[in-house]
């Protein structure tokens, strides 16, 4: 009998109090895919900045999710989706005893790329603003997470913004809208979204493309100058973004006229077009400035403390350094979801799927976490893997981006049929059958 | 009639921005038979080095001495260190070094100088001048004037010093010039320094109108038409070349473009070359190789 009760403390310690110490010890492996160097670094190198400072802050001042540390580990990519596959191959089963909750793609190509592998792996691969647009709808893509703001969002926003400049969505009539837009997959992800926007308001929908690597465009700006466009979408990225906006100035277009979107609103984008920047507007779900809350608290627990990843502290703020907090931060604040739901210890695939398809972020709670102004509300849902689709309108005054207006949400009544047909044909092309709400609730419990 | 000579302007001048990274690669396939794949490696470490060094407070003339200088003991140790051990290697193994090469360089400019994006300005506004209804930019203006200038430079380097003459003996036969007591390692390390200081202009001329960073090595890719088309040994090819590419993708943006979904200039350019590989492979202006058989 007394041997039986010794046992079983013996069981109960290990087990009982001996498993959390064990978990914490663990720690939650993250696994990131960066580009620090090659042709896309001058991004990269924030972006990474901005996440690994986060991480480091919930370790460091936090102690770590509820007594989970994170342990990131980098891999160098230089933003080649072929990297990234491999990188996903080699950390898929996880390491050090944590299972893989979820993967940071880094790159909307790389997503692409993975969609399929890790659906069979079923490990989420989250992809903030980037992505397969049609994967918001979780009931065909239940392992994928375009989160915050998808290509058609991006579209609707900036169409409403326009509207709110001219006066509302009903003097958009007879408008000429051109989108200058990369000539690749991602430059081309938001035109049935702005076909179905231009249907239903009136306007002109202009299509002009911009061949990689967009260092000479005088065509296409002869085109608009010859058009005579009332607002210019630019839907380019890197040296595309800087050598447009050089060109609109030459050709006379007010770069005030110009509203550039996501990937075309750093200030890598901005600082070498110079004047010709100056009054230039772009979509920001990572707002720019380094007046956050959060930058407050990072400032003095990591940057004054000589433990930041920033190389260069005149960047603190930047927009690609916000990119990376607010990605950190959404990975933190679902994986305290899953914590909370599945007890601390790491998630494995199935329960990062859990914990990022029940995230809500309130606004109470992005106060909380210093995000407020920084971060849009969030609310995920296992249908609906977007969930926030909203951004802030900033302005570029020559030094920095001016925030012009608070979260400016799209139009989901009527993107929402065209991400389901989308969805829908992918499901067909595939032989997916596509799960229904409460399945996707039970499958996780 | 005027929306036709204006594109073919704007073209023809884009064109010599062009021209200006593919005579880099030209100088140096001409005397040594190297395709140097570090072209643009080299074109971004010098534009990075003069912009960091302005950065810094450095005025702009002493910018681009110490630049150039930097440059020049580049050309020297990679002679000396990467191209002198390979003498007599073939041709691949020489294109595979200077591909090694361009990673280090690389490397080695991102790490002392960082990733981020410069704005580079050369006071040279990029404003439109007009031609009656003709609209010119005034930078590719300035640019084209450069190159035309460095041309006539090059020309007076190889045909009236002795310097120009014995690297045109090399370029011509290195045996021979090998046994006429010719320096074949100093003249490799005089064009490898011209081809720097040649990348060094069309690095800041293409780093004024993007932005001095990482990517600008990639403008080379937009050499390799031209130099198909001109032919890799000819300076006066690279030129033409330039301005066949620069017009050509322009009109074809232009007239083309709306018909094919527009968006056409990426492979317009490789479509050209490699229509002059099948009709003439040498180039317009390359030396056509004739071999005993």
């Amino acid at each position: 009998m007394r041997r039986s009760l010794f046992a079983a403390l013996l069981v109960g310690t290990v087990f009982g109090v001996g498993a959390p110490a064990a978990a914490a010890e663990v720690g939650q492996y993250i696994p990131l895919p960066t580009y620090r160097v090659g042709a896309y670094a001058s991004s990269g190198e924030l972006w990474w900045a901005g996440e690994r400072d986060y991480f480091r802050y919930i370790n460091e001042v936090e102690g770590g999710i509820d007594g989970i540390k994170l342990k990131v580990e980098e891999f160098e990519t230089e933003w080649s989706p072929d990297r990234t596959v491999e990188v996903y191959e080699r950390v898929k089963a996880g390491k050090d005893g944590s299972p893989l909750a979820f993967f940071f793609t880094h790159g909307t190509p790389a997503s692409y790329a993975l969609l399929d592998k890790a659906a069979a792996d079923r490990i989420p691969l989250i992809d903030p603003a980037g992505g397969r647009t049609e994967s918001v709808d979780g009931s065909v893509f239940p392992y994928a997470f375009p989160l915050l703001f998808s290509y058609y969002s991006q579209a609707s926003t900036g169409i409403n913004y326009i509207a709110s400049k001219v006066g509302g969505l009903d003097k958009l009539k007879g408008l000429k809208i051109a989108t200058v837009y990369h000539d690749s997959a991602y430059g081309r992800a938001s035109q049935p979204a702005v076909d179905a926007l231009a249907k239903r308001y009136g306007f002109e929908n202009i299509q002009i493309p911009v061949a990689d690597p967009g260092s000479e465009q005088s065509p296409q700006w002869r085109q608009v100058r010859e058009v005579k466009p009332d607002w210019i979408f630019l839907r380019t990225w890197g040296v595309s973004t800087v050598v447009a906006l050089k060109t609109a100035q030459r050709f006379g277009f007010p770069a005030n006229r110009i509203i550039g979107d996501v990937w075309a609103g750093s200030e890598s984008d901005v600082i070498p077009a110079g004047a010709a920047a100056i009054g230039y507007s772009a979509l920001a779900p990572y707002p720019g400035g380094s007046d956050f809350e959060i930058h407050k608290r990072l400032k003095a627990a990591i940057l004054d403390t000589g433990k930041s990843d920033l190389r260069d502290p005149k960047l603190f703020g930047a927009v690609n350094y916000n990119v990376g907090l607010v990605n950190a931060a959404l990975a933190v604040e679902a994986l305290r979801t899953g914590y909370r739901h599945f007890g601390a210890r790491p998630l494995t695939g199935e329960e990062g799927r859990w914990a990022f398809e029940h995230l809500t972020i309130e606004p109470a709670r992005l106060k909380q976490i210093g995000f407020d102004g920084l971060l849009q509300p969030i609310a995920i849902t296992p249908t609906d893997h977007e969930g926030g689709g909203a951004a802030r309108i900033q302005s570029w005054d020559g030094s920095r981006w001016v925030l012009q207006t608070d979260w400016i949400k799209a139009d989901h009544a009527l993107l929402k049929p065209l991400i389901e047909a989308g969805a829908k044909a992918y499901a067909r092309e595939k032989g997916i059958v596509p799960r229904a709400a409460e399945s996707a609730e039970a499958a996780a419990q | 009639m005027s929306l036709f000579l204006e594109t073919l302007i704007g073209g023809v001048l884009a064109g010599t921005l062009y021209a200006l990274v593919a005579i880099g690669f030209v100088l140096i396939y001409k005397a040594s038979g190297v395709f140097n794949y570090a072209q643009g490696s080299l074109l971004l470490f010098g534009a990075l080095t003069f912009v960091s060094l302005k950065e810094t407070g450095v005025p702009i003339a002493a910018a681009l001495a110490v630049t150039a200088g930097l440059l020049i003991v580049t050309a020297v140790a990679i002679e000396r260190f990467l191209l002198r051990p390979l003498t007599n290697r073939g041709p691949l193994t020489l294109f595979m070094a200077t591909l090694g090469l361009s990673y280090l360089v690389e490397g080695v400019a991102q790490g002392l100088m960082g990733s981020r994006v410069r704005a580079l300005d050369l006071g040279i506004e990029d404003l439109p001048l007009f031609l009656g209804d003709i609209m010119i930019s005034r930078f590719d203006l300035v640019a084209a004037g450069v190159a035309v200038v460095l041309v006539v430079a090059l020309a007076l380097l190889f045909h009236r010093t002795r310097i120009g003459i014995q690297l045109r003996g090399v370029a011509d036969d290195t045996r021979a010039a090998l046994s006429l007591g010719i320096d074949i390692h100093r003249i490799w390390q005089i064009v490898w320094a011209v081809a720097g200081l040649v990348g060094l202009v069309a690095g800041l001329l293409w780093g004024a109108r993007q932005g001095v960073q990482f990517s600008l090595s990639l403008v080379v890719l937009k050499a390799l038409p031209v130099l198909i088309i001109g032919g890799f040994t000819s300076i006066a090819g690279a030129i033409v070349g330039g301005i066949v590419v620069g017009a050509g993708e322009s009109l074809a943006e232009t007239y083309v473009g709306p018909f094919l979904g527009g968006g056409i200039t990426s492979w317009f350019a490789y479509g050209l070359a490699l229509a002059f590989l099948l009709v003439r492979p040498a180039g317009l202006l390359g030396e056509r190789p004739i071999e005993r058989v």
